[in-house]
């Protein structure tokens, strides 16, 4: 069954155009000019109830906009949007309940209070009878380790143990629908994994439907078995982690490894593009289609120890897409659709 | 789970935070006091050429003196703080999501955040008022009779929820303009001189007087004050407090009103 069903959803924003300069600043307040932003440009999405489903693209690429229409928090300019049946920028209290939506970027708890009161004002707020707020409140705070840290002001905590609060204080309702927008920024690689491990942990046994959007390749590839890469507004891509590769990557990474008394043979370069050269051991980047032919050159006319061809690495490859359609938008349209 | 229980939590959640700047807290307080200070010696020095008993358009030094005392008690439940200025804030940074994505409503919680404020500042407040009161007992003619009474208290109530309203619409307006402190500034010196706070608005000569009664924003300061020092008279007391409750009406549903439309236009243009 479908918790989130999107179709042909999109959002234009008016943006004003400010020219650099004091005339211009004079000029701006009898004639304005404005710009026509297109924030997401129709897409089309399916999300089965229990998926935990990644957002990827560069910035500005319509992620974070994406999760504001599927939180209400803004109006679409055309498409429509079901969230467990409901409209989302309507914004009933039934869908408010069933719900939450964390921002790395935002703070959501009291600042200067300990976090169990934003809690318990959680509970009060999500209507959350006092046997289930205890249990779930307890079992979150231990899985995440924050025990001693609950009766300290925020505003007292790091960064990492703040987003573990803000995390509590969102799955305490138990939303069927989470939407988690970079919800690791900023943090150091223990808390990265701290989150990581918890929300795999707690998604598993849970089935709760996720959207989260991140930049750390690292999060995806611990969490979600579909990726969604969106980039100038449109789905560009939608399917597993590794048929990114299959379907963005254009090179093979092959390392070859010299006798250690050998010479070095002339012309690797001709070959494939040399990424790393440490002689006797060097990495040459070759085009896919070339692999079986330059490998079958290479044991023919030279002296190898050992050979190996690998992937590159995803976050390589995806690196590689965002830059080639941060540089030409036309190029995002150019590489749009769907896994075979 | 009642939600009844559900606004006590919120109240005592709003008091404890107040509660975390206790010191700055008491000593803004205590400031308030200062101008009082100030005004018995300016009408003192005013009143000390004329002779004793001498009125200036039917006030003696005395009334002048409790008049102000008693706007600063029609103040401490009118005035409101940095509420406009923090809507247009939450507005302008993005923290007002919260309140499309939770099931909360912005005003009723902002509302009992300001309850709460009030509540921690009279418990604060009411030691140096009964102080300054019982110091400057003298310049009253006694306490008034209990249905004059009643009607000061209702008066103070609906200052507090006419300042609540007034300021919550205003505040709205950042919905539309993304800086709105100079409005506030302009509006902050309507106040100050029509709500009677600077000097008693009976004493602005014919039409204008008239004109500053027909405004709102007498009942926040003036209006209070009038009530218990018997300038409006027993059998127009319960018409004043009926308009001074319209106006509350009025301004609870403009503000729900420019709610409604400022989170459309956020939905549509922001967010």
């Amino acid at each position: 069954m479908a918790a989130i069903e999107v179709e042909g959803l999109a959002k234009s924003y008016r943006v004003y155009l400010k020219e650099e300069g004091l005339l211009a600043a004079i000029r701006g307040l009898f004639r304005r000019r404005y710009k026509l932003v297109q924030a997401v440009r129709g897409i089309d999405l399916r999300v089965e109830q229990g998926e935990f489903v990644a957002f990827l693209g560069p910035n500005g690429a319509g992620k974070t906009t994406t999760l504001k229409l599927l939180s209400g928090i803004i109006m679409p300019t055309a498409g429509t949007a079901r969230v467990l049946g409901h409209i989302p920028w309507k914004r009933e209290d039934a869908y408010r309940r069933r719900f939450a939506l964390v921002m790395g970027q935002k703070n959501q708890l009291w600042w200067d209070l300990p976090a169990q009161e934003s809690f318990r004002l959680h509970q009060q707020i999500y209507r959350i009878d006092p046997k289930t707020f205890a249990r779930t409140r307890d079992e979150l705070v231990s899985l995440l380790g924050v025990r001693g840290l609950i009766s300290q002001p925020v505003r007292e905590l790091s960064l990492g143990e703040r987003m573990k609060m803000e995390l509590i204080a969102a799955l305490l309702h138990s939303p069927e629908v989470l939407f988690l927008d970079e919800p690791t920024i900023g943090l150091d690689v223990v808390a990265q994994h701290a989150i990581q491990n918890f929300l795999r942990h707690y998604q598993q046994q849970r089935r709760t439907t996720i959207l989260l959007t991140s930049h750390y390749m690292k999060d995806v590839a611990a969490l979600c078995r579909r990726v969604v890469i969106i980039a100038h507004g449109q789905i560009m891509y939608d399917g597993s982690l590794e048929g990114i590769i299959d379907r963005f990557s254009r090179h093979k990474v092959v390392t070859l490894q010299f006798p250690p008394d050998g010479a070095r043979p002339a012309g690797l370069a001709r070959l494939g593009e040399v990424v790393e050269d440490s002689f006797p051991r060097v990495r040459l980047r070759v085009d896919r289609r070339q692999v079986p032919e330059t490998l079958a050159g290479m044991l023919r006319s030279i002296s190898l120890e050992d050979v190996s061809v690998e992937d590159p690495p995803l976050e390589e490859v995806i690196a590689e897409v965002f830059e080639q359609v941060s540089r030409q938008p036309e190029a995002a349209e150019a590489l749009t659709g769907k896994e075979a | 789970m009642s939600r009844l229980e559900a606004w006590w939590v919120i109240l005592r959640i709003c008091l404890e935070e107040r509660l975390v700047y206790r010191g700055d807290f008491a000593l803004g307080t205590l400031m308030r006091f200062l101008p009082i200070v100030t005004q018995i010696f300016l009408w003192t020095a005013i009143f000390a050429a004329r002779p004793e008993r001498a009125t200036i358009l039917g006030y003696t030094r005395d009334d002048f003196v409790a008049y102000y005392l008693l706007t600063m008690v029609a103040r401490a439940f009118s005035s409101m703080p940095g509420l406009a200025s923090g809507i247009a804030l939450q507005i302008r940074n993005g923290e007002i999501k919260k309140f499309l994505t939770q099931p909360i409503d912005m005003l009723g919680f902002l509302l009992l955040a300001r309850v709460a404020h009030k509540l921690v500042y009279y418990a604060v407040a009411l030691g140096p008022f009964a102080l300054v009161f019982f110091l400057c007992r003298g310049y009253f003619e006694g306490w008034p009779e209990p249905h004059r009474l009643a009607a000061f208290a209702a008066s103070l109530v609906l200052a507090f929820l006419l300042g609540f309203f007034l300021e919550a619409t205003l505040g709205m307006i950042g919905f539309w303009f993304l800086e709105v402190s100079s409005l506030l500034f302009v509006y902050m010196l309507f106040n100050f001189f029509f709500s009677g706070h600077m000097f008693p608005i009976d004493l602005l000569p014919g039409v204008w007087g008239d004109l500053v009664r027909l405004l709102p924003l007498h009942y926040l300061a003036y209006y209070p004050s009038a009530v218990f020092l018997g300038k409006v008279p027993d059998q127009e007391l319960a018409a004043g407090l009926c308009v001074q409750l319209a106006w509350v009406v009025f301004f609870a549903v403009t503000a729900r009103a420019a709610y409604q439309m400022g989170l459309k236009r956020y939905s549509a243009f922001g967010g």
